[in-house]
């Protein structure tokens, strides 16, 4: 089956469009995707900003997890277009990709294009109402966008590694219930990484969002002009030992985690019963 | 396929399917024990069982989504398990369960296949039209499939198995769990795809009636093949009416059937039962000649239950559905 990449790129392109136009199908999932990070951002954010419990003084406490909030975005979309995988295989369209002399990458690598480019859609939406907690509009908001959709290839790539061997969808939604809060929870989404106990302190680290939520925090906190001291306090980067990590060399490791993820999938998925 | 030219060739000679000695085993349980067939290019292959005969898995093994755990089969002049790729290019396949997806629409899902099947652009449209005129479904093709009944599933992907122009297509349970009306609507369109298409077919099934739609029938149980031949000859080997009749003195009954008309006969229950070629004409003359009284006659056609019992002695397991 060697020498014909370009087909199965088209194939993977179909795999993707698919995914697109399922999704805009279903307008109860256009809308109702966007609702959790909105409550979290604007009743949460909200609640949690009163003076006696504010982060900080000079930064709003909604900029402050508007990074953290993107991510989510862009997490429950992307698992969700990878328990399509599930789904495809339980009603049975999955079969019809098996039996076609194509490879297995190829529709793993079209799923996770079309699961990332919806979970970037929606992340765009989001990204849209940055005005609302005090991030103008700036050219620093475009790394943000490029930064986001890494961060829905990395949570596509996981959600599909969960998908690749499950046949029915109970089993993925307790999985994914079972990874998604803590994946929030210990990525900094919500807190500051400084000052944590190291118990806590070592399970962000090993937690890939995390490295997605700080490079963008860092990015709209420097977008918005904040000083450096403040940068440092609320976004001090991932420390591996005593090394502090930079901003790219976070991006890198997500990237990366996203590939090494998407790889195990489609071996996952390439087995033969 | 280096030399596409002669492969070709050489494969319009060939058997479409060829099975030898094969096996699936599951751990210790032998789903197939050791089939062997060939198919003829162009011919209208049945295998025909009770449910968990072996039928499914043996497609399976034809179709490369399981590997034989013995013997060899190949299709289209392709061995099943070195050239998988191959054969896949060369086979259409309609499954028992549904493989449609609802949410697109019926040119969309047979768009995504020609892709799955890089089929050239050119001529794409026409033999789009072609294949959803075939089955009747060329008036729906901007419908999602969600709005379509379970016959027009069927059929849209009966269409779409033809969509590549395969040299085999299979079809598994093609009339599974849908009513009598839209099953022989459905055979209408086999049918009628066997005139306008060269492709050989070979299907599964459980219903004896459905095997008169194909030019050779095998029958399975238990994961062996116990008969094959075509259903004319299947049917005078052992399809014949049983006449069970209820009288005044069965034992009379029974030997004046040997003496008067040279029929074997058997007494058992009160029931005399005796099998001829043409129950409902024999069954006056029966009345009339046997010089007893006669309470009730009951002519059974043949079913798979005869031809599954004369061949393996019992009944056949599972005859639901």
């Amino acid at each position: 089956m060697a020498g014909r990449p370009l087909a199965e790129l088209q194939v993977a392109g179909m795999v993707c469009l698919r995914e697109l136009i399922r999704f805009s199908r279903n307008r109860i999932r256009v809308a109702t995707s966007l609702a959790q990070p909105l409550l979290f951002l604007f009743v949460l954010g909200t609640g949690l900003s009163q003076p006696s419990t504010a982060a900080s003084s000079t930064v709003d406490f909604r900029t402050f997890i508007f990074p953290g909030v993107l991510a989510m975005t862009v997490l429950f979309p992307a698992f969700f277009s990878a328990m399509t995988l599930v789904w495809d295989r339980q009603e049975g369209f999955l079969r019809e990709m098996l039996v076609a002399p194509v490879r297995r990458s190829s529709v793993i690598v079209g799923k996770c294009l079309g699961g990332s480019a919806v979970a970037l859609a929606q992340g765009t939406v989001m990204l849209a109402l940055a005005p609302l907690v005090h991030v103008p509009y700036s050219p620093g908001l475009l790394l943000v966008l490029a930064e986001l959709a890494l961060t829905a290839f990395l949570a596509c790539a996981l959600g599909l590694f969960v998908a690749s061997r499950l046949d029915d969808i109970e089993s993925f939604q307790a999985l994914i219930q079972l990874l998604i809060l803590p994946i929030f929870f210990l990525s900094g989404a919500l807190f500051p990484l400084t000052k944590l106990p190291a118990w806590l302190g070592s399970l962000t680290r090993i937690n890939p969002l995390t490295y997605a939520v700080d490079a963008m925090r860092r990015t709209i906190l420097d977008a918005i002009g904040a000083s450096p001291a403040t940068i440092r306090s609320l976004s001090p980067g991932v420390t591996w030992g005593s090394v502090r990590l930079s901003a790219p060399v976070e991006l890198a490791i997500v990237a990366l985690l996203g590939v090494a993820l998407l790889m195990a999938a489609i071996r996952q998925f390439s087995r033969v019963d | 396929m280096s030399d596409g030219f002669s492969a070709a060739s050489t494969a319009a000679s060939v058997a479409a399917i060829s099975a030898r000695d094969l096996v699936k085993s599951y751990g210790s349980v032998e789903a197939v024990k050791g089939v062997s067939f060939d198919v003829d290019s162009g011919e209208t292959f049945g295998l025909l069982g009770p449910n968990g005969a072996g039928k499914t898995t043996t497609i399976s093994m034809l179709c490369t989504m399981t590997i034989p755990t013995g013997g060899s089969a190949s299709v289209a002049g392709f061995d099943v398990v070195a050239q998988p790729a191959e054969v896949r290019r060369q086979i259409g396949l309609v499954f028992q369960a549904s493989t449609v997806d609802d949410y697109l629409t019926a040119m969309q899902n047979l768009r995504f296949h020609a892709v799955l099947y890089s089929l050239p652009k050119k001529g794409l449209s026409d033999r789009l039209r072609q294949v959803l005129d075939l089955v009747g479904l060329w008036d729906r093709r901007a419908s999602r499939v969600r709005t379509f009944s379970g016959g027009m599933k069927r059929r849209l992907e009966i269409a779409r198995g033809l969509l590549h122009s395969p040299r085999v297509l299979f079809l598994d349970e093609p009339t599974v769990g849908l009513d009598p009306q839209t099953r022989n609507r459905i055979w209408e369109y086999v049918d009628e795809l066997k005139q306008r298409e060269a492709v050989t077919i070979f299907l599964t099934t459980h219903y004896m009636d459905e095997a008169e739609h194909c030019d050779r029938i095998a029958i399975i149980d238990g994961g062996r093949l116990v008969v094959m031949d075509t259903p004319a000859a299947l049917k005078a080997a052992v399809g014949r009416d049983r006449i069970e009749l209820h009288t005044d003195d069965d034992d009379a009954a029974v030997s004046r059937l040997a003496e008067r008309f040279g029929l074997a006969a058997t007494s058992a229950g009160g029931t005399v039962t005796t099998q001829v070629a043409n129950g409902e004409r024999v069954v006056p003359q029966l009345c009339a000649g046997l010089g007893l009284a006669v309470y009730s006659v009951n002519v059974i056609r043949p079913s798979l239950d005869d031809v599954f019992m004369a061949h393996t002695g019992r009944a056949i397991r599972d005859s639901g559905m």
